[in-house]
Protein backbone atom coordinates (compact mmCIF):
# COMPACT_ATOMS: atom_id res chain seq x y z
CA UNK A 1 0.00 0.00 0.00
CA UNK A 2 0.88 3.54 -0.97
CA UNK A 3 0.88 6.38 1.14
CA UNK A 4 -0.20 9.96 -0.54
CA UNK A 5 0.67 13.11 1.40
CA UNK A 6 -2.88 14.66 0.44
CA UNK A 7 -4.81 11.51 2.19
CA UNK A 8 -6.59 13.28 4.58
CA UNK A 9 -6.07 9.52 6.73
CA UNK A 10 -2.71 10.57 7.16
CA UNK A 11 -2.91 14.39 7.51
CA UNK A 12 -5.41 14.34 10.10
CA UNK A 13 -3.36 11.52 11.88
CA UNK A 14 -0.34 11.19 14.23
CA UNK A 15 2.74 13.34 12.70
CA UNK A 16 5.16 10.91 13.37
CA UNK A 17 8.89 10.96 13.87
CA UNK A 18 9.63 12.30 10.73
CA UNK A 19 7.64 15.87 11.13
CA UNK A 20 10.36 18.15 11.64
CA UNK A 21 10.25 19.80 15.11
CA UNK A 22 10.96 23.28 14.65
CA UNK A 23 9.98 24.98 11.28
CA UNK A 24 11.09 27.98 10.10
CA UNK A 25 8.20 30.85 10.22
CA UNK A 26 8.48 31.40 6.52
CA UNK A 27 8.45 28.35 4.99
CA UNK A 28 5.51 26.87 3.38
CA UNK A 29 5.88 23.17 3.05
CA UNK A 30 3.45 21.11 1.41
CA UNK A 31 1.51 19.33 4.41
CA UNK A 32 1.84 21.86 6.52
CA UNK A 33 -1.99 22.85 7.08
CA UNK A 34 -2.63 19.85 9.66
CA UNK A 35 -5.39 21.33 10.61
CA UNK A 36 -5.08 22.81 14.07
CA UNK A 37 -1.63 21.31 14.91
CA UNK A 38 0.55 24.39 13.48
CA UNK A 39 -0.07 26.23 17.18
CA UNK A 40 1.87 24.04 19.16
CA UNK A 41 4.85 24.66 17.31
CA UNK A 42 7.95 25.96 18.64
CA UNK A 43 9.83 28.89 16.53
CA UNK A 44 13.25 29.56 17.04
CA UNK A 45 15.19 31.61 15.69
CA UNK A 46 18.99 30.95 15.19
CA UNK A 47 20.54 34.42 13.96
CA UNK A 48 22.20 34.49 17.66
CA UNK A 49 20.41 37.58 18.86
CA UNK A 50 18.37 34.74 21.06
CA UNK A 51 19.63 33.46 24.31
CA UNK A 52 19.59 29.92 24.92
CA UNK A 53 20.60 27.82 28.47
CA UNK A 54 22.00 24.93 28.19
CA UNK A 55 23.29 22.16 31.00
CA UNK A 56 26.36 21.08 30.60
CA UNK A 57 26.31 18.27 33.03
CA UNK A 58 25.89 16.40 35.78
CA UNK A 59 26.72 13.90 33.46
CA UNK A 60 28.80 15.25 30.74
CA UNK A 61 31.49 12.59 29.90
CA UNK A 62 33.99 15.72 29.14
CA UNK A 63 33.57 16.66 32.71
CA UNK A 64 35.68 13.38 34.17
CA UNK A 65 33.29 13.26 37.09
CA UNK A 66 29.97 15.15 38.19
CA UNK A 67 30.26 18.74 37.32
CA UNK A 68 27.23 20.88 36.11
CA UNK A 69 28.27 23.91 34.19
CA UNK A 70 25.02 26.28 33.17
CA UNK A 71 25.65 27.83 30.12
CA UNK A 72 24.07 30.84 28.34
CA UNK A 73 24.70 30.85 24.81
CA UNK A 74 24.09 33.45 21.97
CA UNK A 75 24.24 31.18 18.90
CA UNK A 76 27.65 28.84 19.34
CA UNK A 77 29.24 31.43 21.94
CA UNK A 78 29.19 30.92 25.30
CA UNK A 79 28.19 34.37 27.27
CA UNK A 80 27.86 33.43 30.91
CA UNK A 81 28.89 30.19 32.82
CA UNK A 82 27.16 29.34 36.39
CA UNK A 83 29.58 26.37 37.60
CA UNK A 84 27.51 24.29 39.78
CA UNK A 85 29.72 21.92 41.99
CA UNK A 86 29.10 20.11 45.30
CA UNK A 87 27.51 16.46 43.84
CA UNK A 88 30.51 14.33 45.62
CA UNK A 89 30.84 15.96 49.01
CA UNK A 90 31.40 13.53 51.44
CA UNK A 91 31.91 16.56 54.25
CA UNK A 92 35.33 15.61 54.68
CA UNK A 93 36.20 18.65 57.22
CA UNK A 94 33.64 17.24 59.02
CA UNK A 95 34.70 13.66 59.12
CA UNK A 96 38.33 14.52 60.25
CA UNK A 97 37.12 15.87 63.44
CA UNK A 98 35.36 12.33 63.99
CA UNK A 99 39.18 10.46 63.43
CA UNK A 100 42.24 10.36 64.99
CA UNK A 101 45.40 11.68 63.15
CA UNK A 102 46.21 7.53 62.83
CA UNK A 103 42.85 7.36 61.48
CA UNK A 104 42.48 9.93 58.79
CA UNK A 105 45.38 9.92 56.83
CA UNK A 106 43.76 7.03 54.53
CA UNK A 107 40.53 8.52 54.49
CA UNK A 108 42.45 11.81 52.95
CA UNK A 109 43.71 9.44 49.99
CA UNK A 110 39.66 10.00 49.02
CA UNK A 111 39.61 13.73 48.32
CA UNK A 112 41.99 13.77 45.25
CA UNK A 113 41.77 9.77 44.22
CA UNK A 114 43.30 10.30 41.15
CA UNK A 115 46.61 11.76 43.42
CA UNK A 116 45.85 10.09 46.33
CA UNK A 117 49.59 10.26 47.86
CA UNK A 118 49.22 14.41 47.81
CA UNK A 119 46.79 14.51 50.63
CA UNK A 120 47.86 12.26 52.68
CA UNK A 121 51.35 13.91 52.45
CA UNK A 122 49.19 17.19 53.44
CA UNK A 123 47.91 16.06 56.28
CA UNK A 124 50.65 14.38 58.30
CA UNK A 125 53.27 16.55 57.26
CA UNK A 126 50.76 19.52 59.32
CA UNK A 127 50.33 17.18 62.14
CA UNK A 128 54.07 16.74 62.32
CA UNK A 129 54.65 20.35 62.27
CA UNK A 130 52.44 21.23 64.82
CA UNK A 131 53.84 18.01 67.24
CA UNK A 132 57.20 18.88 65.92
CA UNK A 133 57.77 15.26 64.99
CA UNK A 134 61.20 14.59 63.14
CA UNK A 135 60.86 12.27 60.00
CA UNK A 136 63.76 9.82 59.39
CA UNK A 137 65.65 10.63 55.87
CA UNK A 138 64.65 7.40 54.34
CA UNK A 139 60.97 7.98 55.07
CA UNK A 140 61.16 11.92 53.38
CA UNK A 141 62.81 10.12 50.68
CA UNK A 142 60.19 7.41 49.98
CA UNK A 143 57.54 10.22 50.67
CA UNK A 144 59.72 12.03 47.53
CA UNK A 145 59.49 9.05 45.27
CA UNK A 146 55.55 7.86 46.23
CA UNK A 147 54.63 11.64 45.83
CA UNK A 148 56.84 12.00 42.54
CA UNK A 149 55.11 8.51 41.04
CA UNK A 150 51.81 10.05 41.74
CA UNK A 151 52.26 12.80 39.70
CA UNK A 152 53.45 10.90 36.88
CA UNK A 153 50.28 8.70 37.08
CA UNK A 154 47.94 11.56 37.41
CA UNK A 155 49.49 13.59 34.17
CA UNK A 156 48.80 10.40 32.65
CA UNK A 157 45.55 10.19 33.11
CA UNK A 158 45.30 13.99 32.63
CA UNK A 159 46.79 13.92 29.37
CA UNK A 160 44.91 10.53 28.36
CA UNK A 161 41.73 11.77 29.14
CA UNK A 162 42.04 15.62 27.72
CA UNK A 163 42.74 13.92 24.13
CA UNK A 164 39.60 11.70 24.40
CA UNK A 165 37.79 15.05 25.09
CA UNK A 166 39.18 16.90 22.14
CA UNK A 167 38.64 13.36 20.31
CA UNK A 168 37.31 14.62 17.10
CA UNK A 169 40.12 16.25 16.35
CA UNK A 170 42.41 13.57 17.38
CA UNK A 171 41.08 11.63 15.14
CA UNK A 172 39.19 9.60 17.78
CA UNK A 173 41.49 10.67 20.90
CA UNK A 174 41.32 6.78 22.24
CA UNK A 175 45.12 6.06 20.68
CA UNK A 176 46.44 8.50 23.35
CA UNK A 177 43.95 7.85 25.93
CA UNK A 178 45.18 4.03 25.63
CA UNK A 179 48.98 4.75 25.61
CA UNK A 180 48.87 6.55 28.83
CA UNK A 181 46.50 3.84 30.50
CA UNK A 182 48.96 1.20 29.46
CA UNK A 183 51.58 3.62 31.43
CA UNK A 184 49.71 4.52 34.28
CA UNK A 185 49.36 0.77 34.74
CA UNK A 186 53.18 0.08 35.23
CA UNK A 187 53.31 2.57 38.15
CA UNK A 188 49.52 1.36 39.62
CA UNK A 189 51.79 -2.28 39.83
CA UNK A 190 54.52 -0.45 41.44
CA UNK A 191 51.95 1.15 43.98
CA UNK A 192 50.68 -2.16 44.43
CA UNK A 193 53.63 -3.98 45.30
CA UNK A 194 54.55 -1.13 47.76
CA UNK A 195 51.17 -0.62 49.65
CA UNK A 196 49.08 -3.38 48.66
CA UNK A 197 46.32 -1.00 46.85
CA UNK A 198 45.88 0.76 43.66
CA UNK A 199 44.10 4.03 43.95
CA UNK A 200 43.85 4.59 47.69
CA UNK A 201 46.49 4.28 49.64
CA UNK A 202 47.35 5.09 53.41
CA UNK A 203 51.15 4.92 52.86
CA UNK A 204 51.58 8.36 54.60
CA UNK A 205 51.99 8.07 58.52
CA UNK A 206 52.58 10.58 61.31
CA UNK A 207 56.34 10.55 61.71
CA UNK A 208 56.70 8.71 58.42
CA UNK A 209 55.54 5.95 56.08
CA UNK A 210 53.54 2.75 56.79
CA UNK A 211 55.79 1.07 54.62
CA UNK A 212 59.39 0.33 53.70
CA UNK A 213 60.22 -1.17 49.81
CA UNK A 214 59.83 -4.61 49.37
CA UNK A 215 63.00 -6.73 47.53
CA UNK A 216 63.68 -5.58 43.97
CA UNK A 217 61.56 -2.56 44.24
CA UNK A 218 63.93 -0.14 43.17
CA UNK A 219 64.74 -1.86 39.87
CA UNK A 220 61.22 -2.29 38.97
CA UNK A 221 60.69 1.58 39.60
CA UNK A 222 64.04 2.06 37.86
CA UNK A 223 62.64 0.18 34.80
CA UNK A 224 59.23 1.55 34.90
CA UNK A 225 60.81 5.37 34.59
CA UNK A 226 62.96 4.28 31.92
CA UNK A 227 59.89 3.23 29.81
CA UNK A 228 57.82 6.07 30.30
CA UNK A 229 60.58 8.57 30.17
CA UNK A 230 60.93 7.05 26.44
CA UNK A 231 57.66 7.15 25.52
CA UNK A 232 57.30 11.12 26.28
CA UNK A 233 58.42 11.74 23.19
CA UNK A 234 56.51 9.62 21.30
CA UNK A 235 53.03 11.58 22.93
CA UNK A 236 54.27 14.59 22.24
CA UNK A 237 55.04 13.58 18.59
CA UNK A 238 51.56 12.66 18.10
CA UNK A 239 50.03 15.68 19.41
CA UNK A 240 52.16 18.68 18.80
CA UNK A 241 52.80 17.68 14.99
CA UNK A 242 48.85 17.10 14.31
CA UNK A 243 47.79 20.84 13.24
CA UNK A 244 44.02 20.15 14.61
CA UNK A 245 45.19 19.62 18.09
CA UNK A 246 47.36 23.05 17.60
CA UNK A 247 44.87 24.77 16.78
CA UNK A 248 41.88 23.62 19.68
CA UNK A 249 45.19 24.08 22.59
CA UNK A 250 46.89 27.32 21.26
CA UNK A 251 45.42 30.75 21.85
CA UNK A 252 42.17 28.92 23.67
CA UNK A 253 41.22 29.66 27.36
CA UNK A 254 44.18 32.34 28.25
CA UNK A 255 44.49 33.04 31.55
CA UNK A 256 46.35 36.19 32.57
CA UNK A 257 48.54 36.05 35.48
CA UNK A 258 46.92 39.02 37.05
CA UNK A 259 43.56 36.70 36.81
CA UNK A 260 45.71 33.59 37.80
CA UNK A 261 47.08 35.07 40.93
CA UNK A 262 43.45 36.94 42.30
CA UNK A 263 41.78 33.81 41.94
CA UNK A 264 44.66 31.36 43.33
CA UNK A 265 44.96 28.99 40.82
CA UNK A 266 48.20 26.54 41.23
CA UNK A 267 50.41 24.68 39.48
CA UNK A 268 50.66 23.83 35.88
CA UNK A 269 48.09 26.62 35.72
CA UNK A 270 49.66 29.07 37.68
CA UNK A 271 52.88 28.06 35.78
CA UNK A 272 51.35 27.93 32.96
CA UNK A 273 50.67 31.67 33.10
CA UNK A 274 53.84 32.88 33.71
CA UNK A 275 54.50 32.65 37.15
CA UNK A 276 57.44 30.85 38.55
CA UNK A 277 56.29 29.27 41.50
CA UNK A 278 56.63 25.51 42.81
CA UNK A 279 56.28 24.53 46.32
CA UNK A 280 59.37 22.13 45.92
CA UNK A 281 61.38 24.81 45.07
CA UNK A 282 60.52 28.15 46.83
CA UNK A 283 59.54 26.25 50.16
CA UNK A 284 61.13 22.80 50.22
CA UNK A 285 59.69 19.98 52.14
CA UNK A 286 60.64 16.56 52.91
CA UNK A 287 64.25 16.73 51.56
CA UNK A 288 63.15 18.28 48.22
CA UNK A 289 65.86 20.42 48.22
CA UNK A 290 68.75 17.78 48.37
CA UNK A 291 67.06 17.12 44.17
CA UNK A 292 68.11 19.29 41.31
CA UNK A 293 64.93 19.65 38.65
CA UNK A 294 63.98 22.21 36.99
CA UNK A 295 60.25 24.40 36.98
CA UNK A 296 58.85 24.99 33.62
CA UNK A 297 57.36 28.13 33.38
CA UNK A 298 55.12 28.98 29.90
CA UNK A 299 54.13 32.63 29.28
CA UNK A 300 50.86 32.28 27.11
CA UNK A 301 48.49 31.15 29.58
CA UNK A 302 46.66 28.75 27.16
CA UNK A 303 45.56 25.25 26.78
CA UNK A 304 48.85 24.58 24.81
CA UNK A 305 50.71 26.18 27.95
CA UNK A 306 49.45 23.88 30.63
CA UNK A 307 49.64 20.75 28.51
CA UNK A 308 53.69 21.92 27.83
CA UNK A 309 54.03 22.59 31.57
CA UNK A 310 52.98 18.99 32.14
CA UNK A 311 54.77 17.42 29.48
CA UNK A 312 58.03 18.91 31.03
CA UNK A 313 56.83 17.78 34.46
CA UNK A 314 56.93 14.54 33.06
CA UNK A 315 60.63 14.13 32.81
CA UNK A 316 61.59 16.62 35.91
CA UNK A 317 59.21 13.62 37.98
CA UNK A 318 61.40 11.25 36.94
CA UNK A 319 64.85 13.14 36.68
CA UNK A 320 63.89 13.41 40.90
CA UNK A 321 62.78 9.95 41.08
CA UNK A 322 66.10 8.18 39.78
CA UNK A 323 68.32 11.10 42.13
CA UNK A 324 66.18 9.16 45.13
CA UNK A 325 66.46 6.30 44.07
CA UNK A 326 70.17 6.81 43.76
CA UNK A 327 70.84 8.23 47.24
CA UNK A 328 68.21 6.16 49.18
CA UNK A 329 69.55 6.76 52.64
CA UNK A 330 69.55 3.51 54.82
CA UNK A 331 67.54 3.59 58.65
CA UNK A 332 64.32 3.28 60.25
CA UNK A 333 61.03 4.48 58.12
CA UNK A 334 59.44 5.72 60.75
CA UNK A 335 60.22 8.13 64.04
CA UNK A 336 57.06 6.50 66.16
CA UNK A 337 56.80 3.56 67.71
CA UNK A 338 54.35 0.79 66.01
CA UNK A 339 50.69 1.85 67.12
CA UNK A 340 49.20 -0.41 69.08
CA UNK A 341 45.86 1.75 69.56
CA UNK A 342 44.15 4.40 66.98
CA UNK A 343 43.75 7.08 69.46
CA UNK A 344 47.87 6.90 70.42
CA UNK A 345 48.94 9.83 68.37
CA UNK A 346 48.19 12.91 70.06
CA UNK A 347 49.62 16.45 68.79
CA UNK A 348 49.73 19.41 71.54
CA UNK A 349 48.07 22.15 71.03
CA UNK A 350 48.59 24.73 68.34
CA UNK A 351 48.24 24.91 64.09
CA UNK A 352 49.85 24.83 61.13
CA UNK A 353 49.28 25.09 57.38
CA UNK A 354 51.38 22.73 55.64
CA UNK A 355 51.22 22.47 51.55
CA UNK A 356 52.74 19.94 49.12
CA UNK A 357 52.75 20.85 45.59
CA UNK A 358 50.13 18.06 43.85
CA UNK A 359 49.84 17.72 40.52
CA UNK A 360 47.19 20.20 40.29
CA UNK A 361 48.99 22.53 42.30
CA UNK A 362 48.98 23.95 45.78
CA UNK A 363 47.75 21.07 48.43
CA UNK A 364 47.51 23.08 52.07
CA UNK A 365 45.83 21.93 55.08
CA UNK A 366 45.26 24.19 57.47
CA UNK A 367 44.86 21.75 61.08
CA UNK A 368 44.31 22.84 64.76
CA UNK A 369 45.23 20.63 67.22
CA UNK A 370 43.48 20.97 70.75
CA UNK A 371 46.02 18.24 72.30
CA UNK A 372 43.48 15.57 72.20
CA UNK A 373 44.01 12.63 69.55
CA UNK A 374 41.52 14.21 66.94
CA UNK A 375 42.03 17.38 65.08
CA UNK A 376 39.50 20.92 66.30
CA UNK A 377 39.50 21.91 63.06
CA UNK A 378 40.70 20.81 59.23
CA UNK A 379 40.61 22.64 56.59
CA UNK A 380 41.61 21.45 53.08
CA UNK A 381 42.70 23.87 50.54
CA UNK A 382 42.14 22.05 47.16
CA UNK A 383 44.18 22.85 44.10
CA UNK A 384 41.61 21.35 42.52
CA UNK A 385 38.76 24.00 43.88
CA UNK A 386 40.38 26.94 43.28
CA UNK A 387 41.46 25.81 39.94
CA UNK A 388 37.78 25.22 38.94
CA UNK A 389 36.98 28.69 40.27
CA UNK A 390 38.79 30.52 37.03
CA UNK A 391 36.19 28.93 34.90
CA UNK A 392 33.84 31.38 35.05
CA UNK A 393 36.24 34.20 34.21
CA UNK A 394 38.02 32.44 30.92
CA UNK A 395 35.06 30.57 29.56
CA UNK A 396 32.69 33.31 28.47
CA UNK A 397 33.41 34.65 24.68
CA UNK A 398 34.99 30.60 23.64
CA UNK A 399 32.53 28.32 21.78
CA UNK A 400 30.73 25.71 23.41
CA UNK A 401 33.07 22.90 21.87
CA UNK A 402 36.36 25.08 23.75
CA UNK A 403 34.21 24.67 26.87
CA UNK A 404 35.16 20.80 26.95
CA UNK A 405 39.32 21.35 26.14
CA UNK A 406 39.56 24.63 28.36
CA UNK A 407 37.48 22.26 31.08
CA UNK A 408 39.95 19.37 30.61
CA UNK A 409 43.19 21.71 30.48
CA UNK A 410 42.21 22.83 34.26
CA UNK A 411 42.14 19.20 34.69
CA UNK A 412 39.82 19.17 37.86
CA UNK A 413 39.85 16.17 40.35
CA UNK A 414 35.73 16.72 41.60
CA UNK A 415 36.71 14.67 44.68
CA UNK A 416 38.82 17.33 45.65
CA UNK A 417 37.00 19.92 44.43
CA UNK A 418 34.21 18.78 46.94
CA UNK A 419 35.88 17.51 49.16
CA UNK B 1 59.65 41.88 51.30
CA UNK B 2 61.36 40.27 53.75
CA UNK B 3 59.52 38.71 56.74
CA UNK B 4 60.64 41.90 59.14
CA UNK B 5 60.10 44.35 56.68
CA UNK B 6 56.25 43.28 56.21
CA UNK B 7 56.07 42.86 60.06
CA UNK B 8 57.29 46.70 60.04
CA UNK B 9 55.02 47.86 57.77
CA UNK B 10 51.88 46.50 58.94
CA UNK B 11 52.75 47.55 63.06
CA UNK B 12 52.85 51.05 61.03
CA UNK B 13 49.44 51.22 59.18
CA UNK B 14 47.71 48.81 61.66
CA UNK B 15 48.54 49.39 65.50
CA UNK B 16 46.01 47.33 66.50
CA UNK B 17 46.77 43.79 65.02
CA UNK B 18 48.89 41.04 66.10
CA UNK B 19 51.63 39.54 64.18
CA UNK B 20 53.55 36.65 64.45
CA UNK B 21 55.10 33.09 63.78
CA UNK B 22 57.61 32.83 60.70
CA UNK B 23 55.46 31.20 57.57
CA UNK B 24 53.21 31.87 57.68
CA UNK B 25 53.24 35.32 59.52
CA UNK B 26 49.70 35.43 61.12
CA UNK B 27 48.26 38.72 61.59
CA UNK B 28 45.29 38.99 63.98
CA UNK B 29 43.10 42.10 62.89
CA UNK B 30 39.94 43.79 64.61
CA UNK B 31 36.72 42.81 62.05
CA UNK B 32 36.83 46.48 61.20
CA UNK B 33 39.91 45.92 59.67
CA UNK B 34 39.48 43.26 57.81
CA UNK B 35 39.27 44.37 54.30
CA UNK B 36 41.20 47.43 54.38
CA UNK B 37 44.18 45.15 55.43
CA UNK B 38 43.62 42.65 52.78
CA UNK B 39 43.58 46.03 50.19
CA UNK B 40 46.91 46.69 51.83
CA UNK B 41 48.36 43.29 52.15
CA UNK B 42 47.69 43.08 48.15
CA UNK B 43 48.94 46.45 47.07
CA UNK B 44 51.60 47.20 49.27
CA UNK B 45 52.46 43.63 50.51
CA UNK B 46 52.46 42.53 47.09
CA UNK B 47 50.33 39.51 48.42
CA UNK B 48 48.43 39.25 45.44
CA UNK B 49 48.13 35.32 45.12
CA UNK B 50 45.11 34.63 47.53
CA UNK B 51 44.98 31.01 48.67
CA UNK B 52 41.92 30.31 50.85
CA UNK B 53 39.39 31.52 53.00
CA UNK B 54 38.21 29.38 55.91
CA UNK B 55 36.75 29.63 58.99
CA UNK B 56 36.76 28.03 63.05
CA UNK B 57 34.18 27.46 65.52
CA UNK B 58 35.61 28.65 68.99
CA UNK B 59 32.26 27.90 70.39
CA UNK B 60 31.06 30.07 73.26
CA UNK B 61 33.63 32.47 72.02
CA UNK B 62 32.21 32.91 68.36
CA UNK B 63 33.55 32.36 65.13
CA UNK B 64 36.60 33.38 63.56
CA UNK B 65 37.51 34.14 59.66
CA UNK B 66 40.85 32.94 58.41
CA UNK B 67 42.47 34.11 54.99
CA UNK B 68 45.51 32.99 53.60
CA UNK B 69 47.47 35.20 50.73
CA UNK B 70 51.09 34.97 49.44
CA UNK B 71 53.57 37.42 47.53
CA UNK B 72 54.62 34.29 44.98
CA UNK B 73 57.93 36.52 43.98
CA UNK B 74 58.95 37.44 47.53
CA UNK B 75 57.80 34.32 49.43
CA UNK B 76 55.40 35.81 51.82
CA UNK B 77 53.08 34.20 53.14
CA UNK B 78 49.81 36.18 55.24
CA UNK B 79 47.31 34.35 57.68
CA UNK B 80 44.98 36.81 58.56
CA UNK B 81 42.63 36.27 61.02
CA UNK B 82 39.59 38.03 62.66
CA UNK B 83 37.53 36.99 65.83
CA UNK B 84 33.68 38.10 64.85
CA UNK B 85 32.57 38.11 68.73
CA UNK B 86 30.25 35.63 69.90
CA UNK B 87 26.98 35.23 68.53
CA UNK B 88 27.98 37.49 65.44
CA UNK B 89 27.71 35.90 61.76
CA UNK B 90 28.50 38.86 59.66
CA UNK B 91 32.02 39.69 57.85
CA UNK B 92 33.19 42.24 55.49
CA UNK B 93 33.60 40.46 51.97
CA UNK B 94 36.93 40.09 50.74
CA UNK B 95 35.76 39.49 47.00
CA UNK B 96 35.94 43.30 45.70
CA UNK B 97 39.62 42.78 47.00
CA UNK B 98 40.74 39.21 45.37
CA UNK B 99 38.20 36.96 43.19
CA UNK B 100 39.38 33.69 44.50
CA UNK B 101 37.79 34.89 47.80
CA UNK B 102 34.25 34.44 45.78
CA UNK B 103 34.14 30.67 46.43
CA UNK B 104 35.91 30.23 49.19
CA UNK B 105 33.45 32.49 51.18
CA UNK B 106 30.40 30.76 50.09
CA UNK B 107 31.66 27.77 51.11
CA UNK B 108 32.55 29.39 54.52
CA UNK B 109 28.68 30.53 54.32
CA UNK B 110 27.83 27.22 53.54
CA UNK B 111 29.64 25.75 56.10
CA UNK B 112 29.44 28.26 58.75
CA UNK B 113 26.42 30.30 57.94
CA UNK B 114 28.38 33.14 58.00
CA UNK B 115 27.20 35.98 55.79
CA UNK B 116 29.42 37.82 53.65
CA UNK B 117 28.88 41.89 53.38
CA UNK B 118 29.23 43.00 49.93
CA UNK B 119 29.52 39.33 48.50
CA UNK B 120 28.36 39.57 44.81
CA UNK B 121 26.37 36.17 44.88
CA UNK B 122 26.12 34.74 48.94
CA UNK B 123 24.66 30.93 47.70
CA UNK B 124 25.14 27.41 49.55
CA UNK B 125 27.93 26.11 47.21
CA UNK B 126 28.47 22.40 48.06
CA UNK B 127 25.31 21.33 49.81
CA UNK B 128 21.82 21.51 48.22
CA UNK B 129 19.77 25.04 48.60
CA UNK B 130 17.37 23.14 50.95
CA UNK B 131 20.07 22.52 53.26
CA UNK B 132 18.97 23.29 56.91
CA UNK B 133 21.98 23.79 59.69
CA UNK B 134 25.72 24.94 58.94
CA UNK B 135 27.15 21.63 59.22
CA UNK B 136 30.78 22.80 60.40
CA UNK B 137 29.42 24.67 63.22
CA UNK B 138 30.45 22.69 66.37
CA UNK B 139 26.97 22.80 67.73
CA UNK B 140 25.88 20.52 64.74
CA UNK B 141 26.22 16.91 65.83
CA UNK B 142 27.88 14.42 63.03
CA UNK B 143 24.31 12.44 63.16
CA UNK B 144 21.88 15.40 62.41
CA UNK B 145 19.30 12.86 60.42
CA UNK B 146 18.49 14.80 57.52
CA UNK B 147 14.93 13.14 56.37
CA UNK B 148 13.91 12.98 53.24
CA UNK B 149 16.78 11.14 51.89
CA UNK B 150 17.66 11.44 48.39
Amino acid sequence: MTLRLDDPSVAQGDPGPSTPLRVAPSSSRGGETTGGSTASRVELDYSGGERLTMNMGPQHPSAHGVFRAILTLEGEQVVAVDAVIGYLHRCHEKLSETLTYAQYPSIASKTDYVAAMTSEFAYVMAAEQIGKIEVPKRAQYLRVIAAELQRIASHLLWLGTWCLDMGGALGGGATIFLYCIREREMILDLFESLVGARLLYGFYQVGGTRYDIPEGWTDACRKTVDVIDSRIGEYEGLLEENPFFLVRARGVGVISRELAEDVGIAGPLLRGSGVSFDIRRSAPYSSYEDFTFDVPVEADGDCFSRYRIRMVEFRESIKIIRQALDRLPEGPISSRPGLKSVAQIRIPKGEAYARVEGPRGEVGCYLIADGSAKPYRMKWRGASFSNLSVLPHIIPGHKVADVVAIMGSVDPVFGEVDR
Amino acid sequence: MTREQATTLIGERFGVAQVEGESPLVVTLPVDQWASFARFAKETLGCRFFSFSTAVDWKEQGLEVVAKVDNLDERLSLLMKTKLGAGVTTCPSLVPIYRGANWMERECYDMFGIRFEGHPDLRRILLSEDWEGHPLLKSYAVDTPHPPYR
